[in-house]
């Protein structure tokens, strides 16, 4: 009933159900399909292979890189979420506390186990987000005849950097798992929020003077500053550059809200009652 | 084998807002025989057993287990085996896969996941996925995941639901058995009939409070017993009755007399030289009395009453 033991239970249960590798194959079919039609498209436009109607945003050759390999975080970070809320909100579906907490009895020890496979599992999607957004990224940059910018030290501290966001957003859905509880509620919440309040939030503060400063703290904005680069900046435009956070404020906010929510949920539901 | 412990409850109380589920809940289970947990639906039993287990807070009182309560045990599994209920289990794990988390969590060595499928026969089935496991097949799960850790504590909450009439021996003799080598074993249920012929000493909790405590056989007091005495010539038995002044009853299976035992009656007809066809001791029926007890209309002195200072038993002292 120590860490140890408790954390080779969490990822015995992690692994024992088939949710995890269903998330790892929807992620890399997520990820490396939006990388291969974005990298196309800006690659097609860049080099003048599509001829740019004035309209479409056209790219230095050299910022397309760490664009196309951050579509793992901008558009993947989903997955992680998912995964962080999943390990806590199943044990409330199918009653597992029950026997969770018979065999480890202080519950501290039962969520920082989870906290531990989660840091784990954080870093596992992550080499499988960065393998789809940069091997095809950088394929088809290559066959554009452009720079896939590999040896460079700038991509590969960027792919560190999307490692740490992925192992963030495991711990930011376990938070959010703890303070939810309630399964279906918990990944509807997660849905919504990420595919559509934050993205429309962040879209409308590019226009209404004074939201933007608001808006980077959201937990979308602050892991593409942790990342320091995004599609979705990118089509913010040029001006909602001031309005990033440097990419450890938005590591520490990301962190902050992993944390406010561990705790939050630790002592309203973690420690109640199990019936 | 750990050792049997003695489980304690001191004036356990909780309540859920203004719901009362458990009051002033005091009792002591001893190792090596079959403690019975019994009441109606709703009446706080697994309340009781969730707090002695660490997964419910009591409003107040304590539950301890050897004398430390459940958070407090140094190896959980090792030392308490419990089953609470027919349905925690991840439907997509296997059972093999399922006792191997909770191994894994308690430290035990990997061969205990095959021993307990192995004691509760499961072992045929430990590859399939636990949802399309039979009602009768999850409790035996749930009681392998008792046994993982040879305890020397067993807490089974309602073990007989769901198995059929074969399991239902099965598990009589199992449990008969791990309290013959000296375990703790409590089983709640809220049928008297189910439990009766496993259990030797017994709890009795309605509404929340404890209304018996103590051997199945002090259940029933002497003093209900009553004869029930046929015989082929009634006319003539009436007669010899009346005569010796004993009231009785008209019965279809004869006459029941109350407060006298079998050798007075006998002796009743023997001067009055009746041949009689049956003549036997009728106590009432226990699950009556445990209706009884359940509803208030009896009360036993083992119940501790409502009162904070132990009342002596009239009988059965041995408790407290």
């Amino acid at each position: 009933m120590s860490l140890a033991t408790a954390s080779r239970s969490e990822l015995t249960k992690q692994l024992t159900t088939s949710i995890w590798w269903i998330l790892a194959i929807a992620l890399v079919a997520y990820v490396a399909f939006t990388a291969s039609v974005l990298t196309f498209a800006l690659a097609a436009s860049s080099t003048g292979a599509l001829p740019a109607e004035g309209q479409a945003p056209q790219m230095p050759e050299e910022a397309l890189p760490a664009l196309i390999y951050s579509i793992a975080t901008a558009v993947g970070y989903v997955f992680p979420l998912l995964v962080g809320t999943l390990m806590v909100t199943t044990e409330f579906r199918h009653k597992t506390l029950t026997p969770t907490f018979l065999a480890t009895p202080r519950r501290g020890v039962a969520l920082s186990a989870k906290l531990v496979v989660g840091i784990a599992l954080g870093a596992f999607y992550a080499v499988l987000g960065v393998a789809s957004s940069v091997g095809p990224g950088a394929a088809i940059l290559l066959a554009f005849g452009l720079d896939p910018q590999l040896a460079s030290s700038d991509t590969w501290a960027l792919i560190g950097r999307m490692l740490i966001a992925f192992v963030l957003w495991v711990l930011v859905g376990i938070g959010v798992g703890a303070v939810v509880r309630n399964q279906v509620v918990a990944i509807v919440i997660v849905l919504v929020f990420t595919q559509f309040l934050e993205p429309v939030g962040r879209f409308v503060a590019a226009f209404v003077e004074g939201l933007a400063g608001f808006t980077a703290y959201l937990p979308g904005a602050a892991s593409d500053a942790l990342v320091g680069a995004s599609v979705f900046t990118m089509s913010m435009g040029a001006g909602s550059e001031s309005t990033t956070l440097e990419w450890w404020a938005g590591g520490l906010v990301l962190l902050a809200y992993a944390l406010v929510l561990l705790v939050i949920g630790h002592f309203t539901s973690w420690r109640r009652d199990v019936t | 084998m750990p050792d049997g412990q003695v489980l304690e409850f001191s004036g356990v109380t909780k309540r859920f807002g203004s719901v009362t589920a458990v009051s002033e809940f005091t009792a002591r289970v001893e190792p090596g025989v079959v403690t019975g947990f019994l009441g109606p639906n709703g009446a706080g039993k697994t309340t009781s057993l969730r707090i002695l287990l660490g997964l419910v807070r009591a409003t107040g009182g304590t539950a301890t287990i050897g004398g430390l309560p459940y958070s407090h045990l140094p190896h959980p599994l090792q030392s308490v085996g419990a089953a609470l209920e027919a349905s925690s289990f991840h439907p997509g794990r296997t059972a093999a896969n399922h006792l191997k988390v909770y191994a894994q969590a308690a430290g035990l060595r990997a061969s205990r996941v095959d021993e307990a499928l192995g004691i509760v026969g499961l072992s045929d089935v430990a590859g399939r996925k636990v949802g399309g496991y039979s009602l009768g097949m999850r409790q035996r799960l749930g009681l392998a995941y008792t046994l993982l850790g040879d305890p020397g504590v067993l807490v089974l909450d309602e073990p007989a639901n769901g198995l059929d009439p074969e399991g239902i021996k099965w598990m009589r003799g199992l449990l008969r058995q791990l309290a013959g080598e000296g375990r703790t074993v409590l089983v709640s249920s809220h049928l008297l009939t189910e439990v009766s012929q496993t259990v030797d000493a017994l709890l009795i909790i309605a509404q929340g409070r404890l209304v018996f405590q103590g051997r199945l056989d002090e259940l029933s007091d002497q003093s209900e017993q009553a004869v029930v005495v046929d015989a082929p010539d009634r006319a003539a038995l009436t007669d010899a009755l009346q005569r010796a002044g004993v009231e009785f009853e008209v019965l279809r299976s004869g006459f029941g007399v109350r407060g006298a035992d079998t050798v007075e009656i006998g002796a009743v007809a023997a001067s009055a030289g009746i041949a009689l066809s049956s003549l036997q001791k009728r106590g009432p029926a226990l699950e009556e009395v445990f209706l009884d007890l359940v509803s208030g209309a009896r009360v036993h002195g083992s119940a501790g009453t409502v009162s904070a200072v132990p009342v002596p038993a009239p009988e059965g002292g041995e408790q407290r």
